[in-house]
């Protein structure tokens, strides 16, 4: 069930340059699944819509989320001087989240790119059941992350759950180029793909998984405005006729953000 | 407790909340959060005789105290609206109010014959969105124009009809003038207000169709000075709306000559927001001992 919904800033600090990550103690927390996101609320009523973030982390006993972004405009920036304590309205938990049950028994490589990092996190916690501590999910849980430097973000946290391959496009740490490059240097093999990035980085994804018969389930991202799939704003070209107007064109926030990329022309 | 029944050409309202074509589906995603059956009516998104893909994306900005968007009219043809949409509306205790819409005068048509056939309670004919090449607000823009496809819906329609009026035009009162002789029921306005974005770092639009529909509190003065415009202008009802945010916003359109008021982009921010409406108008009728809604209707001279 989706509700707008009053939650806690319990914990908000700058993890890199610019990308902040805030815990918010919320109801939303119980229902979480990796891939999906809320919608966040500023106080300033010129900037009215909710703003989609993916969420990182889902911590059930304490009923909270961790959502980590990037500031790219004054809503986000707004967000960037949350403290502890304070009220923030979110609207969830909206999206359809990463099929995990497909990685069953599978060897699972996630991909992230920039501030598609952060909803890789709470999925590798989850197919690695917990870092080991629940059975796991996957076989075997393989992360292939993309920076642009080395101003890395949550990556010693990835490693906590699974084994972390990266990318940079400078070449200051791991393969010197983009996430497919390090998933060919390093000879991966995977059943199963999981990705969330920008999308130059989804397509070639795409392109990667499909002539190889690899299922990939890529999370994609457009300009939203209701968040609950009533105004049409999000919508991305399917190769099939879309449940909602059948008309090729399905809505992000509803009908994904998660695709499989072979439903989609990106 | 205050009575809030409206009427609208024959058509009994339990109380004057609707919703605004497009930014409520057909009910279904908002009824997880708000009770339909409390609702005056449910007003759907435009829906045109095949399916429509609607535009490009970017689709939407957020822009100071509002929004544009440029959907394109995306919907999925009257054949699958009948069978499902409407299926799920008959569910409720509420009006529900079909917004059609067409590039020619024969598609418009095409759809009302088909709604005739309904079980529907009214039709409203958008003539004023600003986001398609063809039809929709082409048929708005001129009085004439106005007159001559308000008749020739009227002269099929077996259900009241309301005018979907745009704001894009140098006198509204001459639309809402042609489209009551023409014949309509009631009036519905207003629509988007034209406008543009530009991303200075990209030096692009924001919006892939170049220009979208303006809506939110940001548009709501004009709204309200328009419905009053047209209050004065015609005598069939009018449902007003542009940026309602709240009750006492609710009460704003009523006063400046609306009957209707129809919840719009707010509700994107506050998916609540009808059902609020609806208890905000109630508790200033109570708070200020008013029996009967009719009495502030178009109080404001």
């Amino acid at each position: 069930m989706k509700k707008k919904t009053v939650g806690f800033v319990t914990r908000s600090e700058e993890i890199s340059v610019d990308i902040f990550s805030l815990w918010i103690e919320t109801e939303l927390a119980k229902d979480a699944k990796p891939g999906q996101f809320v919608g966040i609320f500023t106080n300033d009523r010129s900037a009215l819509l909710p703003r989609p973030i993916s969420i990182c982390e889902v911590n059930k006993d304490k009923s909270a989320l961790r959502l980590v972004y990037r500031i790219a405009g004054k809503g986000t920036r707004e967000f960037s001087h949350l403290q502890a304590g304070r009220r923030v309205s979110l609207l969830g938990v909206l999206g359809n989240g990463f099929p995990c049950e497909e990685a069953e028994d599978k060897c699972a490589v996630l991909m992230g790119g920039g501030i598609g990092v952060p909803p890789i996190l709470e999925l590798a916690k989850v197919l690695s059941g917990n870092g080991g501590v629940n059975k796991p999910i996957a076989k075997e849980v393989i992360c292939v992350i993309g920076y642009r430097d080395a101003q890395t973000f949550l990556l010693e946290e990835l490693q906590q759950y699974a084994k972390v391959l990266v990318a940079t496009e400078d070449g200051s740490i791991g393969t010197k180029g983009n996430v497919i490059d390090a998933l060919n240097e390093n000879k991966l093999n995977p059943d199963i793909i999981y990705a969330c990035g920008p999308m130059p980085m989804l397509r070639g994804i795409k392109n990667w998984a499909e002539p190889r018969q690899i299922p990939a389930f890529i999370s994609l991202e457009e300009r939203m405005a209701c968040g609950v799939g009533a105004c049409l704003g999000c919508v991305c070209t399917t190769s099939k006729k879309d449940s909602h107007s059948h008309v090729n064109n399905a809505r992000i926030c509803t009908d994904g953000p998660v695709f499989d990329s072979r439903e989609v022309i990106i | 407790m205050a009575n809030t029944k409206i009427n609208i050409a024959g058509v009994e309202f339990k109380n004057p909340v609707v919703t605004a074509s497009g930014t409520f589906g057909s009910g279904m995603e908002y009824s997880e959060f708000v009770d339909l059956n409390r609702l005056g009516g449910v007003v759907t998104k435009g829906v045109a005789n095949i399916p429509w893909p609607g535009n490009p994306t970017p689709r939407v900005a957020e822009v100071y105290g509002g929004m544009l968007n440029a959907i394109g009219l995306q919907n999925p043809g009257i054949d699958v609206f009948i069978e499902r949409d409407l299926e799920f509306l008959k569910r409720f205790d509420t009006n529900v109010i079909v917004n059609v819409c067409g590039k020619s005068v024969s598609d418009y048509l095409e759809v009302v014959e088909r709604l005739n056939d309904t079980d529907i309670d009214m039709m409203e004919i958008n003539i004023s969105c600003p986001n398609v090449k063809e039809g929709a607000i082409a048929f708005g823009q001129k009085a004439d124009s106005v007159f001559d496809i308000t008749n020739q819906i009227r002269s099929i329609a077996k259900k009241p009809v309301i005018m979907k009026l745009s704001p894009n035009v140098t006198d509204i009162t001459e639309m809402a003038r042609a489209a009551e002789a023409a014949g309509a029921d009631a009036i519905s306005l207003i629509n988007t207000i034209t406008g543009m974005k530009i991303d200075i770092n990209k030096r692009s639009f924001v919006l892939a169709n170049k220009t979208g529909g303006m809506s939110g509190p940001a548009i709501k003065p004009i709204a309200v000075r328009m419905v009053y415009q047209c209050a004065q202008a015609v005598k069939i009802p009018i449902i007003g709306m542009g940026g309602i945010a709240n009750g006492e916003d609710a009460i704003e359109f009523l006063m400046a000559g609306a009957t209707a008021v129809a919840a719009g982009a707010m509700n994107f921010v506050n998916p609540y927001l009808t059902q609020e409406l609806v208890d905000g108008i109630e508790a200033f009728l109570d708070k200020n001992k008013i029996e009967d809604i009719k009495d502030i209707i178009g109080c404001v001279k």
